[in-house]
């Protein structure tokens, strides 16, 4: 329905797209704002207004007007309830430009959608209803857009007919907001007064708010220069897949990220720092001389260097950041609230690699940006960290590119989507705080007791028979006069971590703590025997690796949960049965076991003796008894 | 050379199709013969040349399509070399579905949702990649681009995975399963665009030609063999008709068109006053109804 008489069946050549992003309250008429944009765009057809009149009429909150906000909303449940639940994506076209929308809702609580949503965006339309002026959710919403690197925004005043057209009134929400968004780096700001109800100056020019003379939203949305800048900026190329149909032809295929790459460039592969020349640029329609920003293309290379997806290509004088530290914004989307310490898998770019949130620096209020201390990051908050990574990842920052500087993080065991990261700066820890250079070190500390140090971890579940096992093997190392420690999870928490409880996060630093003491015993010379139930890979891992993989002897005290239940020697699985403990491994909470333990001790075969002697006959087997 | 945004929405498809290739085990692609699948299938060939496509592609045949799109979908075969499946589900054969006379919802059920998803699961295919589009219908809108199914292929629309960038999140346990719509930000419009200037084959019955048909519900049926029962006053007659979207033969409603080339088609486009799925007489129960499909796993 499209009957604009100058449009061609052949696209112009020009003809590109712009993705953006509206936002505003519950009430402030977003859902209605694009379902005029649609509408008086004609790309509406005939049968859905038909639905849409009968919809109205059901559901709809404008009597026997037609409810464009019933256009956009389109699950059931939202359709019921009046209100856009998640991210719903609407297109529009002009022979100037298609549309992308990404319509997502101002609930306090749907932070996660509007993330979302701005991820995509090169512009967003913020709604400010004229009667309300600048709220709370405005500045939130603002916040947002600037975090995920919008860079233009249009401020849509709207229900102008609801201040009778008052210019004053819309001058001061602008003079307001200009004042407020001054520090959030915006490139443009353009505030246009609207009735999305109405359809003043949406598509057409109203005639009763005939003071404002710049554009209408249509107008602005279809001539606003959104150059991205991309092909300007540094080259990055994110492998993706390897295309090896034949023994001669070895191709990376992959999209350019960002810059530009002509066939006879030079290249280094980031992770590796192997240098190269680009010797096609590869497509079904042919080689390519040069291919730039947003090209989908498959490269060959002058020299058979080992390259993989994950790897990023970049030109040798202008590379991206390799580092296995960085410090990074954070949104988390999970009912499961981020814990330091804990791991996911992260994926930057085609690069999916393990990582954990090592400090959170501060919590952001998203309504007044203030910095909040914070000891995990719940669903919908927003926080700066520290991320290690368990090996380098390459990037850059994301406010330098958006493709190379994001990231999200992936749930381990439920695979969900966790949370959405946007990297500020690479650290270097170990180069930036030295260590103090102690004179006594923990060779000599250990020499001097005559043993080798190292970290006996005991797992299982609760009444597996950990702590006795443990105790045993204290008792005859003792016996053989060698310096031991032993920390058992229980008593632990009468003191060390007195102020924790069972929650998720809790237990992790409960981990941590106890991972940190061990080392220390461990550097001062110490065997030090731990009892936890530890239950998930992840924390015991985090702790081989702090420890050192060759001083830290696994353990894992296998009974099953109905016979560690029999023996109940705590009485804790007669309180779980009764309700009186949640969160319980092996009941309620998932208990891993290791898969390769350096020692299995399985108690249902084996007698208590038998197993501290097998540990025992392990240290000596390391030679770690050994003078 | 494409016009900037075509270029831009192929680009993103390319990208998301060698993600799936790279992260899943053993991708397919459902191929429904439609134009939607047409632009697909000439993605993928561009993402992985000068390799062949790594994946099959998978017809779910009702045995009810227009004779038309089989013999189109057998020559694109042999045209390009693909590895074809076509599994149809012999239990409702056996049953004597059909769309006549058990109705278009169970026909759809049984013969379309019940067999893809005993398709899917009897080659283990853990990726399908799907030309459903998000300006298609109103709970498209709101679909991701990598969909994950849980084990049984059920889609649960307040449960899915934040979207960001282009960072698809491509974990799954064995037996769950991803929906890939490589094309969901295509208009109808733009894949038209797109068929035209990549000169992209078609199946004939989208242009019009005279073709006999009869008045079913509203809609004009085209008689296209005789499976088709007609009343003993019913007679079709020939009129100059074309398909928008391309189905099952008895459920499938033509429009009246001399649009006999895709820049008619294009220039119609521009002027249509009813949306595609108008001639799809699946959908029209009530407005909620593909969303209530597609969660018991409906493409």
């Amino acid at each position: 329905m499209l009957t604009n008489p100058t449009m061609e069946p052949v696209p112009a050549r020009t003809k590109d797209q712009l993705r953006f992003i509206t936002c505003g309250s519950v009430d402030d008429g977003k859902s209605t704002l694009i379902g005029r944009l649609l509408h008086d765009s004609k790309m509406i057809y005939h049968d859905q207004i038909t639905a849409l009149e009968r919809d109205s009429i059901k559901y709809g909150s404008t009597g026997n007007n037609i409810d464009f906000a019933l256009l956009v909303d389109g699950l059931e449940a939202e359709r019921e309830q009046g209100i856009t639940i998640d991210v719903a994506y609407r297109f529009f076209s002009t022979p100037r430009r298609s549309f992308m929308v990404a319509d997502t809702p101002g609930h306090e609580q749907y932070t996660r959608n509007m993330a979302t949503g701005a991820s995509q965006a090169q512009l967003a339309i913020i709604l400010i209803d004229a009667r309300k002026g600048v709220m709370v959710q405005t500045r939130r919403h603002s916040f947002i857009c600037a975090l995920l690197g919008i860079r233009h925004i249009v401020l849509a005043v709207n229900k102008i007919d609801l201040v009778a057209y008052d210019k004053e009134c819309f001058d001061r929400i602008a003079r307001d907001y200009l004042a407020f968004a001054a520090g959030l780096g915006f490139t443009s700001i353009v505030p246009i007064p609207i009735s999305a109800r109405d359809g003043d100056n949406v598509v057409d020019r109203s005639a009763r708010a005939n003071w404002y003379h710049g554009p209408c939203l249509l107008e602005y949305l279809e001539s606003i220069d959104i150059q991205s800048g991309t092909a300007s900026q540094a080259f990055r190329f994110p492998v993706q897949w390897v295309n090896r149909p034949n023994p001669e032809f070895r191709g990376y295929a992959g999209t350019v990220a960002s810059g530009e790459i002509s066939a006879g460039d030079e290249i280094i592969v980031a992770a590796s720092g192997r240098t190269t020349r680009v010797k096609r640029i590869v497509t079904h329609g042919g080689n390519l001389v040069g291919a730039e920003a947003g090209d989908a293309v498959t490269i060959t290379l002058e020299d058979e260097i080992d390259i993989g997806r994950g790897d990023v290509l970049s030109r040798p004088d202008n590379q991206p950041e390799v580092a296995d530290q960085f410090a990074a914004y954070v949104i988390w989307m999970d009912e499961e609230p981020l814990a330091p310490g804990r791991n996911y898998v992260l994926r930057i770019g085609s690069q999916t690699i393990a990582g954990s949130i090592t400090e959170i620096r501060h919590r952001i209020d998203v309504n007044t940006c203030e910095h909040l201390a914070a000891g995990m990051v719940s669903l919908n908050e927003i926080a700066f960290c520290n991320v290690a990574t368990t090996m380098p990842a390459v990037f850059d920052p994301y406010d330098v590119n958006r493709k190379t500087g994001s990231f999200i993080f992936i749930d381990r065991y439920t695979n969900r989507t966790a949370g959405a990261g946007m990297i500020a700066f690479p650290l270097r820890r170990a180069a930036n705080i030295a260590r103090q250079g102690l004179s006594v070190d923990r060779r000599e500390r250990a020499a001097l007791k005559n043993q080798k140090p190292c970290v006996i971890w005991f797992t299982g579940l609760s009444g597996a028979g950990k702590s006795a096992i443990a105790n045993l093997v204290d008792q005859k190392l003792f016996a053989m006069s060698r310096h031991t420690m032993l920390l058992d999870g229980d008593n632990l928490r009468h003191g060390l971590s007195v102020d924790l409880g069972f929650s998720e996060a809790d237990r992790v630093e409960n981990i941590r703590r106890v991972g940190e003491v061990a080392k220390l015993m461990a550097d001062s010379g110490l065997i030090v025997i731990c009892s936890l139930i530890s239950p998930t890979r992840a924390e015991r891992d985090r702790v081989r690796t702090l420890v050192g993989k060759e001083e830290f002897i696994e353990v894992f005290v296998d009974t099953p949960i109905e016979e560690c239940a029999r023996r109940d020697p705590k009485g804790l699985y007669s309180k779980v049965k009764s309700g009186k403990i949640k969160n319980f491994t092996g009941i309620d909470a998932c208990y891993e076991a290791p898969a390769t333990p350096d020692i299995h001790v399985r108690t249902m075969e084996q007698t208590l003796e038998h197993s501290a002697k097998a540990v025992v006959d392990f240290l000596m087997a390391r030679s770690i008894l050994d003078g | 050379m494409l016009p900037k945004h075509l270029r831009r929405l192929e680009a993103e498809s390319i990208e998301i199709m060698r993600d799936v290739v790279a992260e899943f085990e053993r991708p397919v692609m459902l191929y429904s013969i439609g134009k939607d699948s047409s632009v697909m299938l000439h993605i993928a060939i561009k993402a992985f040349y000068p390799a062949k496509i790594p994946f099959p592609l998978l017809h779910v045949d009702t045995t009810w399509k227009f004779r038309e799109m089989i013999s189109f979908r057998d020559a694109t075969a042999r045209r390009l070399g693909l590895d074809l499946i076509v599994h149809v589900n012999k239990d409702g054969i056996a049953r004597g579905i059909n769309p006549i006379d058990s109705g278009s919802a169970l026909h759809t059920q049984v013969m379309k949702t019940d067999a893809l998803k005993q398709a899917l699961d009897f080659h283990g295919f853990d990726a399908a990649f799907g030309g459903a589009r998000r300006d298609e219908e109103r709970s498209r809108a709101k679909e991701r681009i990598l969909s994950f199914r849980s084990a049984g292929h059920v889609w649960d629309p307040r449960n899915q995975r934040p979207e960001l960038w282009s960072l698809f999140n491509t974990r799954i346990r064995q037996g769950e399963t991803m929906r890939v719509f490589a094309m969901s930000n295509w208009t109808e419009l733009e894949v038209w665009e797109y068929i035209m200037i990549e000169k992209i084959p078609v199946v004939p019955l989208y242009f019009a030609k005279q073709r006999p048909i009869v008045h079913r519900n509203g809609a004009m049926i085209m008689v296209d063999d005789e499976r088709l029962p007609l009343n003993c006053d019913e007679t079709p007659e020939m009129r100059m008709i074309r398909f928008r979207t391309l189905g099952c033969y008895p459920l499938s409603g033509a429009i009246e068109s001399d649009a006999t080339t895709i820049e008619g088609i294009v220039a119609e486009m521009q002027t249509a006053t009813v949306s595609e799925r108008q001639g799809r007489l699946i959908d029209t129960d009530e407005a909620a109804s593909m969303e209530k499909k597609k969660r018991e796993g409906y493409f």
